[in-house]
């Protein structure tokens, strides 16, 4: 497991992907921020589906941490996105082939894969949350709020927790890709899919039908990644969630162990 | 079980849907021999291959690899080399580090790495991108890369696949170095004269079952050699046919040649026979059976 794992970083390192990656996480995190400060005055709202977040919340200890909590959504669109290619791709180059005659353990290969991208994911959440505070303090200056509660102990408490529960929810995105990826084994099918449903079917669902989001592990990882919301609690988002995530796994990783490569 | 032999497989067979791709094979391949698996397109080769490393489950029998059985091949695959239905690497990554990828998967030292595209004619391109490689040179990675683990049983499938003539003989010779030195190869090839220029064993396939099984040289002896004669006239080709015919021979014309089944000590007889009756020969060659006449002359086609 451990080999495959190495294996897997020395993939991960490559600078087509991994360079590519953190320009996303750079966007993603500058937009999500730039809505959130640079509308802070506006009618329209600035953050997640028009919802007002005003000065004196962002001046919060909690505001610093606000804006790649709010980017959690967008950064599981991109782990989705790597880690469905990361598996599917094994598939359509034809090299899954060589990594079993290598590694005849199914599960090795699935676990080490796994712990391989969950590493990519701590590098991504890291570099947008760098990105998030070093902005959020730039656009903090430009529109006149206050950081001075963003350098207290609760701030730092804030920070972590935000961290983690972002690592949490962009992890679980990121599980859903390689479900994907391993149910449809082409990186087009499995992204266009994933995308579609977690941005349109789920989103768009989410905005007509009153209380579907309980049932929707895409929308629940974003209440995991901001900590639970007045409707959903943080508990009931992440066990529902990941209590999705991982039954769908347990069936893709029963059918990889089980199923031909033939291609 | 354990077994002395490289590889053996028992009334091994895969199904796919209604279509057996495999049909009750039965082989062995020793030890240290270089075995050349032929057979035409969809005659079952790579399945069985794919089979024999624990890629695909086989519907009925089994077999070993190393000794080990093939419902185990954690046992064997750590001391197998192998390239599958060509090279398949990540595009993005240079050869060096595609095949540091398998070596660190595989639990083997990196430090091989270079002496192995070396070892192939890839000294120079390690450091390029997957991508750039022309198809001989992914072919010859595909090899680098079988050799990684330095393997006591090496299985190739269509290794000459893109090389030009010197890539060809240059993999010939390693091939036939490796056996020297212990290591078994299992070469599927549709390039029957690479085959028989190199391969002491043959597995022969058509239509998913074996039709032949065993020593390369036991196979030619069974073929009878063929006079190939050519006349000086199109017109007397039937006349020269008969001829043989009359002396008891089986007889073919083929492209303006008649091809008469017999010793090389006929060839004199058919001379003289020729001359009295009026026709001229512009050549009269005895050639041995190759195995590409053997194997159309064994699978009818």
């Amino acid at each position: 497991m451990w080999n495959v794992l190495r294996a897997e970083l020395t993939k991960l390192r490559r600078p087509s992907l991994s360079v590519s990656t953190l320009l996303a996480v750079t966007f993603v995190t500058s937009l999500i921020t730039s809505v959130l400060f640079l509308l802070v005055d506006s009618p329209e709202g600035n953050g997640e589906r028009g919802i007002k977040i005003g000065r004196d919340v962002l001046s919060l200890p909690t505001g610093i941490s606000l804006s790649f909590s709010n980017s959690a959504g967008l950064l599981g669109v991109v782990a989705l996105c790597v880690f469905a290619a990361q598996t599917a791709q094994e598939y359509t180059y034809g090299t899954l082939r060589n990594l079993l005659v290598r590694q005849p353990s199914r599960m090795k290969i699935l676990i080490g894969k796994l712990g391989a991208m969950k590493l990519f994911a701590i590098v991504m959440v890291t570099f947008s949350a760098a990105v998030g505070i070093a902005l959020s303090y730039l656009y903090a200056g430009v529109k006149n709020i206050s950081t001075a509660a963003w350098s207290t102990s609760d701030a730092k408490a804030a920070v972590l927790h935000g961290f983690i529960n972002v690592l949490i929810a962009t992890i679980g995105y990121g599980i859903f890709g390689m479900i994907l990826g391993l149910l449809f084994r082409s990186p087009i099918s499995a992204i266009s899919i994933g995308v579609i449903w977690n941005l349109i079917f789920e989103g768009l669902l989410s905005a007509f039908v009153k209380n579907i989001d309980r049932y929707f592990p895409g929308q629940l990882l974003s209440i995991v990644a901001q900590g639970g919301s007045d409707r959903i609690s943080y508990q009931y988002a992440l066990f529902t969630s990941y209590g999705f995530l991982l039954g769908g796994l347990a069936v893709v990783a029963f059918l990889f162990k089980k199923r031909d490569v033939a291609n | 079980m354990s077994s002395p032999l490289a590889l053996d497989v028992a009334d091994l067979s895969k199904k796919y849907g209604d279509r057996m791709a495999l049909s009750h094979a039965n082989f062995e391949v020793p030890m240290g021999s270089i075995c050349g698996f032929v057979g035409p397109n969809g005659s079952g080769k790579t399945t069985t291959i794919r089979m024999l490393l624990g890629l695909i489950t086989p519907t009925t029998g089994g077999g070993h690899v190393l000794g080990e059985s093939i419902t185990e091949p954690e046992k064997y695959l750590p001391r197998v080399g192998a390239m599958i239905e060509g090279p398949a690497f990540y595009p993005a990554l240079t050869g060096f580090q595609n095949l540091n990828v398998l070596a660190k998967i595989g639990g083997f030292s990196t430090d091989a790495i270079a002496g192995l595209l070396d070892l192939v004619g890839l000294g120079d391109r390690g450091d390029s991108k997957y991508k750039t490689y022309s198809l001989g040179m992914k072919q010859r990675l595909g090899i680098a890369a079988a050799l990684l683990p330095n393997p006591k049983l090496l299985v190739l499938d269509e290794p000459t696949n893109g090389l030009d003539p010197a890539g060809i003989h240059e993999i010939r010779t390693l091939l036939r170095k490796l056996a020297d030195a212990g290591t078994t190869v299992f070469v599927s090839s549709h390039l029957l004269s690479e085959i028989e220029m190199i391969s002491d064993h043959l597995v022969m396939l058509r239509l998913g079952k074996v039709i032949f099984s065993g020593k390369t040289s036991d196979l030619l002896a069974k073929q009878q050699p063929v006079i190939v004669a050519k006349p000086e006239n199109v017109s007397d080709l039937n006349k020269l046919a008969q001829i043989a015919t009359a002396a008891g021979h089986d007889v073919r014309i083929m492209e303006n040649t008649v091809h008469v089944t017999g010793t090389s000590d006929f060839s004199a007889k058919l001379n003289k026979a020729a001359f009295e009756a009026g026709i001229t020969l512009e050549s009269l060659t005895p050639v041995k059976a190759s195995l590409e006449e053997t194997f159309f002359e064994m699978t009818g086609e």
